[in-house]
């Protein structure tokens, strides 16, 4: 990374201010993770409104019985009047009996569990006791008053790694769930520098697992997993920092960082990338085309933000008027940040009505804000690109990095293209 | 605690939404952490709305509770005030906020905020988002409306739609239509396009149209108690109910009953020869209970099918719905459990769903055709072309998207003419229908497993041989449901458990009309 000059956004000072947020909260990510853990169930213990919120985020229904649900409170459950923890164990057993392809069950809390401090940690201890050895239970916050949108994700992975067998061996932990297609990509890239063994977390399911403890280094895919970067190195495991694997720097940052902390050679880091890295290039160019000079705002939503600033600033010539976050976390976004350059607001935190007071007075090219924004955006006449796609697409990594860009492009392409008016 | 994987409705507050969110000049301050802001996709998306539903949620957060959500919700109420200046203002707690107890409308009260402030109560852990809709706009019109001199012209409210609503949009200007036919004028139609002070005149009208009783009848008894103006029972939706509703709304006003159907085609289509083929499809509907009891009649008296099952979701009309059933000779289910709703879909092998969207995924996993009737909806049941689902328009609407997801009348012919064809065959589904042609798969043994835990009434088990199996087969996929249900019956009821090519064909040959 010294190569790459860094100019240093990491010492902006960050504008935070405190009013409506508009964003999801931490149970949106059970829609990607209980696709990437195929053995895994996640079981909210919520309202009406997190079942809703699930269905509604999920914008389809993908399967007549997917492997997430949620038990819903009842008055008798509030009322005292049945024991909450015994209904639990009621709906797991028939959950369970009914769906033997279970390995791993995720008690997911909400608002609704958490404010009449419904202990599910004692629950999964409880469960998992009980279906020893066929199925293990944990726990984990999904709640919007703890969490926002992709820190769900964060907290799973950071309850799964307490229970990780220990182990010495020196190994390297890929962390962060990410569309299969891309996790085999990365794998593959690390494999033919000869580094390995490398574990991926979330593993795609729990016979899959492995130990981790001193030896294992570890990188991450995600910049939103705090928690489970701390997680992994209370359990004695090292982070590699590096800028997000997005477009073909981030890739190449990151793998150099993974590559250096492997002692693999430049001749064998330059065969292996590239050829992928010029592919990269070229997709990127060509997307990044309508982006150059364009400004581009980002609402907050699932702190992918500043890594993907940091892509369009540097790889498709953007220039960023305000990068909100709904968190930053220097320790994992910092190296991004020490890329960036230019003026531009950083901000942590939202009030929606404020920040849509700024996005009308900046008038950016570009807009990338959350499903309850953009049309409303696009119909005052801004551009908009919805920010949840990011995080359902695959747009990690060198393949990937034309798409990506192509993502931020298309909004653009589009709204140059359609003609509605009269011909004169 | 119960286990829910897909939901028909919403919670109340979302039927709020659905009510502030169709008004003008309102706006709903709404005690609620930050992920219940998911609720204004669906009228963003969903819906495509070009605005932001006027909703200022307080988003706490774990941190404040227990120290200042109160400070918090007065602050966004003030907030929102003078930001956006409402003629009103709704306020209350999403199920998290129930649970902490801050009385959102308590507080607003003691604000001293110059407009009306509507505090609403509803229970989030008892109830759903019709009946929030519903409470919302009775409380919206019980603290605004007031008796009024009448119109000097007969006029009516048309109450009801609200923003999410099937088809909700398109029905108002076909209602709108209706009355206009009988010189009958408009007062205010709410909750969708009212402002607050639409709401305070709606005493001049001389009767209410209660569109849909899902999210308006609290409102439309408070009006005849307390306005003195009568509502409308009937529901216009099919030719036979539309009819009903113009003499309804003469007996109401006195106004001579007339009806322009000269645009009027679903009579015709419905003899015409091409559908005869409708004759008798066996039919199963589910939905909210207002549209399923409208489409029960369509289906019978004006379709010509055979309605084999019904129910609602929304328990509110469970009475209503359960008498129906009776009248059609059928058992209502009343539940809102999806997984429910897919295992009676299952066991009564309809060959067509008349239902909302969830019964459409159900349909597609069960290759079964199905037309959507009722909310929930999604994004393709909210049609850029006018196409309501009341009055003639409607009635025309209906018997086109009823009859799309069926094979046509020829069609059916041949795919029986050539079922062993290699492009025509019955799997390749109906022509007019997009999606790639599946090519045939000779002996594709997977396919067409017998139907688990058929037949459902019978106490012996029957096993299908092989012969007959494969005889089944050569039945067109569109009947076959049938075929394999009517046989199953004919076995048990004579205590057959093999069946064979024989068995079949005497089913059939009982079954034959
Ligand atoms: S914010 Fe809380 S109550 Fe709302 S959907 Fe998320 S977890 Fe459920």
């Amino acid at each position: 990374m010294k190569d790459l000059a860094p100019t240093g956004c990491r010492d902006l000072p960050v504008l935070k201010q405190r009013g409506q947020h508009e964003v999801f909260c931490g149970l949106t990510g059970i829609i990607w993770l209980h696709r990437k853990m195929q053995d895994a169930f996640f079981l909210v213990i919520g309202s009406r409104t997190c079942a809703h919120l699930l269905q509604s985020a999920a914008g389809v229904m993908i399967f007549a019985e997917p492997r997430f649900g949620t038990a819903i409170l009842e008055e008798t459950d509030l009322a005292g009047m049945a024991d909450a923890q015994e209904e639990l164990d009621r709906e797991v057993a028939r959950l369970l009996s009914r769906r033997t392809d279970i390995k791993q069950l995720f008690l997911v809390g909400s608002c609704p569990s958490e404010v009449i401090k419904l202990d599910l940690a004692r629950a999964a201890e409880r469960l998992s006791q009980q279906y020893a050895p066929n199925v293990r239970v944990l726990n984990f916050s999904g709640s919007g008053i703890e969490t926002t949108f992709t820190q769900g994700e964060d907290a799973c992975l950071a309850s799964m790694v307490p229970v990780l067998p220990a182990s010495d061996e020196r190994q390297l932990l890929l962390v962060g769930a990410l569309p299969d297609v891309v996790e085999e990509q990365a794998l593959g890239l690390l494999a033919d520098m000869g580094i390995g063994p490398v574990r991926v977390l979330p593993a795609a399911r729990a016979a899959d697992e492995y130990g981790i403890g001193e030896n294992t280094v570890f990188a991450m895919t995600q910049p939103f997993l705090g928690d489970t970067h701390g997680a992994l190195e209370r359990r004695g495991a090292r982070h590699i920092p590096a800028p997000f694997p997005f477009g073909d720097e981030g890739t190449t940052a990151w793998l150099r960082a993974v590559a250096d902390e492997f002692g693999v050679s430049d001749e064998v880091f330059e065969r292996v990338t590239a050829a992928p890295r010029a592919r990269a290039q070229k997709a990127v160019a060509q997307a990044a085309e309508v982006l150059r000079g364009r400004s581009v705002f980002f609402f907050p939503d699932s702190q992918l933000e500043v890594p993907l600033a940091r892509f369009l600033t540097r790889e498709c010539g953007m220039q960023a008027v305000e990068v909100g976050t709904p968190f930053l976390h220097k320790g994992l976004v910092g190296p991004d940040l020490d890329l960036m350059e230019g003026e531009f607001t950083l901000s942590e935190g939202q009030d929606v009505d404020l920040q849509l007071d700024r996005v009308r007075a900046a008038q950016p090219d570009l807009t990338v804000c959350g499903l309850g924004l953009a049309n409303p955006l696009e119909a005052e006449g801004l551009t908009t690109k919805w920010a949840i796609e990011l995080v359902f697409t695959p747009v990690h990594f060198y393949e990937q990095a034309g798409d990506l860009a192509g993502l931020f492009s298309r909004p653009i392409r589009r709204r140059d293209l359609l003609k509605v008016e009269a011909a004169e | 605690m119960k286990l829910t994987v897909w939901t028909y409705e919403g919670p109340p507050h979302v039927g709020a939404m659905r009510v502030a969110t169709g008004m003008r000049d309102l706006h709903y301050v709404l005690h609620a952490p930050q992920g219940d802001t998911y609720a204004d996709l669906l009228f963003t998306m969903i819906e495509r709305r070009n605005h932001r539903p006027p909703v200022t949620y307080t988003t706490f957060q774990a941190r404040d509770l227990g120290s200042d959500t109160a400070h918090l919700f007065k602050t966004a109420c003030q907030d929102a005030y003078d930001r956006f200046r409402p003629q009103a203002l709704i306020v209350g707690a999403s199920c998290t906020a129930e649970l902490i107890q801050d009385d959102p409308g308590g507080m607003a009260e003691t604000m001293d905020l110059p407009v009306p402030v509507i505090p609403l109560e509803l229970p989030s852990y008892q109830r759903k988002e019709n009946f929030g809709a519903d409470e919302t706009f009775f409380q919206i019109v019980r603290t605004l409306a007031r008796p009024m001199e009448r119109t000097a012209r007969v006029t009516a409210n048309l109450i009801g739609p609200t923003a999410l609503g099937f088809r909700h949009r398109d029905d108002i200007t076909e209602v709108t239509a209706l009355l206009a036919d009988m010189g009958i004028g408009v007062n205010v139609v709410g909750p969708m396009g009212a402002s607050p002070d639409d709401i305070a005149r709606m005493g001049q009208a001389h009767f209410n149209v209660l569109m849909y009783p899902e999210t308006a009848e609290s409102a439309a008894r408070w009006m005849e108690r307390e306005l003195g103006q009568p509502f409308t029972k009937t529901v216009p939706i099919g030719v036979g109910a539309t009819r009903d509703f113009v003499a309804e709304v003469a007996a109401i006003t006195g106004v001579e009953p007339a009806l322009d159907d000269s645009r009027l085609r679903l009579p015709w289509y419905s003899a015409s020869v091409d559908s005869t083929y409708l004759t008798g499809k066996r039919v199963f509907l589910f939905g909210d209970g207002t549209h399923v009891a409208a489409a029960a009649r369509i289906a019978r008296d004006e379709m010509g099918f055979e309605v084999v099952g019904l129910g609602c979701y929304n328990r509110e009309q469970a009475r209503t719905i359960r008498a129906l059933a009776k009248d059609y000779g059928v058992e209502a289910l009343i539940t809102d459990d999806y997984l429910e709703v897919e295992q009676t879909i299952e066991a009564l092998a309809p060959e067509m769903i008349l239902g909302t969207q969830m019964e459409r995924h159900i349909g597609k996993r069960l290759g079964i055709p199905c037309a959507v009737i009722s909310a929930p909806v999604h994004v393709q049941d909210f049609p850029a072309r006018y196409s309501p689902q009341m009055g003639i328009e409607g009635a025309n609407v209906i018997f086109d998207t009823w009859v799309h997801p069926l094979v046509m009348g020829l069609e059916e012919h041949l795919l029986t003419m050539f079922r062993e064809d290699f492009e025509f065959h019955d799997e390749a589904g109906a022509s007019h229908h997009g999606g790639a042609a599946k090519a045939r798969v000779e002996e594709q043994e997977a396919e067409e497993t017998p139907a688990p835990g058929a037949p459902a009434q019978s106490s012996i088990e029957i096993v299908w041989l092989p012969a007959a199996e494969k005889e089944l087969k050569k039945i067109p996929f569109f009947v076959r449901g049938k075929a394999r249900r009517n046989t199953e019956t004919y076995a048990s009821e004579r205590g057959v458990s093999e069946i064979s090519v024989d068995t079949l064909y005497e089913a059939k040959a009982h079954y034959a009309r």
